[in-house]
């Protein structure tokens, strides 16, 4: 943790785009995508949670150990899923 | 200046920043593990997902968007007013730090009671697996849903949103601590430790929500008669 303090107007830009891509998020729920809203919404959560940890989590300015913990977490998170994944839906092919 | 820095320098630490910075990193630890809680279940709910698209997508078309909206929206300013109590710490603003914990408590507070008026809503609509769920309404769906993934999908809803509630009951015990470690004046511009990883903690729940969203409610194409309470 450096000893930057960010201004409240940062917050406050943030927090207004936050809110527009929830906006967006729940309008494209009323169009007939099929598979692609999960996709879309998944994908606009992932801009969502980057905004709220580099700001809301002073990630930006953390230092390095902190970064490391973060990119760990992601790192299992990744593991886990794929490695799971890459069994179940596989599993289809299988000629038994 | 410098005797209060003594006072709160463990031992073990050379200085005030290598101890905030394991204090961070400590936290950030912390949040590394429930990366893993949470995404064990959204690991299981993507299997079913991808297996049975049709069961789940009619499923998320029928719990309660605008309900679930307007707690995102609810949570995304509790997390705005959090990251303003830690400023109005770092800033020595004290009437703004009390004002903007309550605020946060007072959001998170509402963010459950919608969630209790939602899990009734859900109740009434037929939407508990097992206790109170109506197979023939599903199968006359065009094209029909099969009643049993349906049900899985509510088992995963109701699992995603408890644990989601869970934490945010014990982000609330922590913020009213805060209030009372406030009160007594131990946070201040040197000591903001407590809160700034505690904020930590209300913006990973916060994150978790981001991704509930889409997941639960959004997977399903709805109509604008959805919107109701």
């Amino acid at each position: 943790m450096s000893e930057s303090i960010t201004p409240t107007r940062t917050y406050y830009r943030v927090f207004a785009t936050l809110i527009a891509l929830t906006l967006l998020t729940v309008g494209l729920s009323f169009l007939e995508l099929g598979a692609w809203h999960t996709t879309a919404g998944v994908l606009i959560g992932v801009v969502k949670a980057t905004l709220v940890a580099l700001f809301f989590m002073h990630l930006l300015h953390s230092s390095r150990a902190s970064w490391l913990a973060v990119l760990a977490g992601l790192f299992w998170l990744l593991l886990l899923m794929t490695l799971t994944l890459s069994d179940y839906l596989t599993r289809p092919m299988l000629a038994y | 200046m410098a005797s209060a820095n003594y006072s709160i320098l463990a031992h073990h630490f050379e200085n005030l920043e290598q101890q905030r910075e394991t204090e961070t990193m400590g936290m950030w630890l912390f949040l590394a593990t429930e990366i893993l809680i949470f995404g064990a279940i959204f690991t299981g709910y993507t299997i079913y997902r991808v297996r049975y698209p049709r069961d789940f997508e009619a499923a998320s078309a029928h719990l309660n968007l605008l309900i679930g909206s307007i707690n995102t929206i609810v949570l995304l300013s509790s997390s705005l007013t959090m990251a303003l109590s830690v400023h109005a710490t770092r800033v020595g603003r004290q009437k703004m730090l009390m004002t903007c914990l309550t605020l946060t408590i007072v959001l998170g507070a509402t963010f459950l009671g919608l969630k209790a008026l939602e899990y009734y809503s859900d109740y009434e609509d037929f939407l508990v697996p097992g206790l109170r769920f109506r197979p023939g309404e599903w199968t006359e769906l065009t094209p029909p849903a099969n009643p049993q993934h349906v049900q899985l999908m509510l088992a995963f809803y109701y699992i995603m949103t408890g644990m989601h509630a869970v934490h945010m009951l014990v982000g609330m015990g922590l913020l009213v601590w805060l209030v009372l470690r406030a009160r007594q004046g131990m946070l201040t511009p040197v000591r903001y430790m407590a809160i700034e990883v505690i904020g930590l903690y209300w913006h990973f729940v916060d994150i978790v929500w981001i991704f509930l969203l889409p997941l639960l409610y959004l997977t399903g194409t709805h109509h604008g008669s959805d919107l109701h309470f």
